[in-house]
């Protein structure tokens, strides 16, 4: 035990100074003074990012959506990203947050899933798994102080079970039949929740994809950080697919008339 | 190999006078002991068919596999000391996903061979450790298309078109020279294998078999798969019919 208190949360060396005798300002540097250690890196904020995912279930399976930008700040940096990922037969993910985590994020399962496959054990990794797997990476990285600054989901199907999960750069997770990530979770959870909620089982391909369009619409319309095209995944029995880019038909008349957008009035 | 016993066979890391390593030489008697293993390089893709020969019949079937999966695209078949082939596909695994960390992309066989090569090769240096009991037949589908090499207890690895390791080595061998590999469509060269192992253990008959066969190629999107059950019965099925008449 350290009973010097001006010590107490500074890295220390017995060494040198064992009993605090020394003056604060002239207390010796204990830390690591290596450039390499002192230069590691930790994330401290998003860089490139992306907005809403959302994600529903349906008879089928489940239907996820995001547009296709990645924003630097508030530019319209990347306008063809695709934040839908398929990882194995069964499972789609997709991310908001930073997408260069997004990134390392699909390498990092690329490799899990090589490594399950070159095995040939009769087993491969369902979305349970691949969200239990993330959750697990996503709660180290924040509990070394350098998180992964993303909110994702995982949706998939297998054995005739649907899923669908949430987890976050904290490690946070949860499920439920209706999912959105980022400014989707304030503006389109509310209404996916109205439109999907106990018609899980009764909702055609058909339904789902209008319930996804007209939230990617109201998302269009709210958020600043979105854009007009965007990819719709399903994953059903058959296996997964994403669409090509879908493109949002929206009209902004109304606009005009309010005041600091349109021509000024007064 | 009269120079036995004249004390130059106890350590891989001496020579013989006349410039030969002794423990290397073993190590491919090893291999002359093991169930024969064989490769095909066919038009569109690879076949990797083992005979594997099972030591008891309290074994469940399909135990002890010979055939590895390295990477999606990349399959390995060991001749020899089962377990030395474990722990070299091992290796051979670690090598592929090592490729895809620093290239982020799929590593192509060439290197991972390559790589094997020096590994294998390092355990002919040193007296503190034994040569690989095993040669290594590795198949792939990569950007260059099908590929397929041996790597053997010395280290040395060549290319080929058609590959047979093993007790049977010799009769496989004759029997690939006559396939005319580059005009096989993968699911053909299948059958061509599973004929050619029933044929070289027909050929030695000791021990009951199994036959371990896996492929890659166009039918399998270029990924290392088992053969599918009714290829396999297929082709065993066509395997005892040449047989019969072979007699």
């Amino acid at each position: 035990m350290d009973h010097f208190p001006t010590n107490w949360g500074r890295p220390r060396n017995d060494a040198y100074d064992a009993y605090g005798t020394y003056p604060i300002a002239q207390r010796p540097l204990n830390s690591p003074n290596d450039a390499f250690t002192v230069g590691i890196q930790h994330t401290q904020q998003p860089i490139v990012t992306g907005t809403s995912v959302l994600a529903i279930k349906y008879k089928d399976g489940i239907m996820m959506a995001a547009d296709n930008l990645a924003s630097y700040g508030s530019l319209a940096r990347f306008k063809d990203v695709q934040r839908l990922h398929p990882v194995g037969n069964h499972t789609v993910i997709g991310a908001g947050g930073d997408m260069s985590d997004f990134q390392h994020i699909q390498t990092v399962l690329d490799e899990l899933m090589i490594e399950e496959f070159s095995a040939q054990d009769g087993h491969n990794l369902g979305p349970a798994e691949i969200h239990e797997y993330l959750a697990q990476v996503m709660y180290a990285r924040r509990s070394k102080m350098n998180p992964l600054w993303n909110a994702l989901l995982v949706g998939g199907l297998k054995d005739g079970k649907r899923f669908l999960a949430f987890v976050d750069l904290l490690g946070t997770t949860y499920s439920a039949s209706t999912l959105a990530t980022g400014y989707g979770s304030h503006i389109a959870q509310p209404l996916l929740r109205t439109a999907v909620e106990g018609k899980e089982d009764t909702l055609t391909e058909e339904d789902a994809l209008k319930i996804i369009e007209q939230s990617m619409k109201v998302l269009y319309y709210r958020d600043a950080r979105s854009i007009n095209k965007y990819q719709v995944a399903t994953i059903t029995a058959s296996g997964t697919s994403i669409s090509e880019s879908r493109h949002l038909e929206t009209a902004w008349s109304f606009a005009e008339g309010i005041r600091g957008y349109g021509a000024q009035t007064q | 190999m009269t120079s036995i016993g004249t004390g130059y066979d106890l350590s891989a890391s001496t020579y013989s006078p006349d410039g030969r390593i002794f423990q290397v030489e073993y190590a491919n008697k090893a291999v002359e002991n093991s169930g024969t293993a064989i490769g095909l390089r066919a038009k569109d893709g690879i076949v990797l068919a083992v005979e594997k020969l099972v030591h008891s019949k309290l074994l469940v079937p399909g135990a002890n596999r010979r055939i590895q999966t390295v990477d999606r695209h990349i399959g390995l078949a060991t001749a020899g000391l089962l377990a030395d082939g474990r722990h070299l596909s091992n290796r051979a695994r670690d090598e592929a996903s090592s490729y895809r960390e620093n290239y982020h992309s799929p590593p192509p066989l060439k290197t991972i061979a390559d790589r094997l090569g020096l590994y294998v090769q390092a355990y002919t240096l040193y007296s503190s450790v034994r040569p690989f009991g095993i040669s290594t037949i590795l198949g792939a589908v990569d950007k260059d298309g099908p590929s397929l090499y041996v790597v053997e207890p010395s280290g040395v690895f060549f290319g080929y078109n058609g590959a047979a390791v093993g007790k049977g080595r010799q009769l496989a061998k004759t029997e690939l020279e006559k396939l005319k590999l580059s005009e096989l469509s993968t699911r053909e060269a299948a059958i061509e294998a599973a004929r050619i192992i029933y044929l070289v253990h027909e050929d030695v008959k000791e021990k009951e078999f199994e036959l371990e066969m896996s492929w890659i190629g166009e039918e399998t999107n270029g990924v290392h798969l088992p053969v599918p059950k009714e290829l396999m019965e297929e082709a065993e099925a066509k395997a005892k019919a040449a047989l019969e008449n072979f007699d």
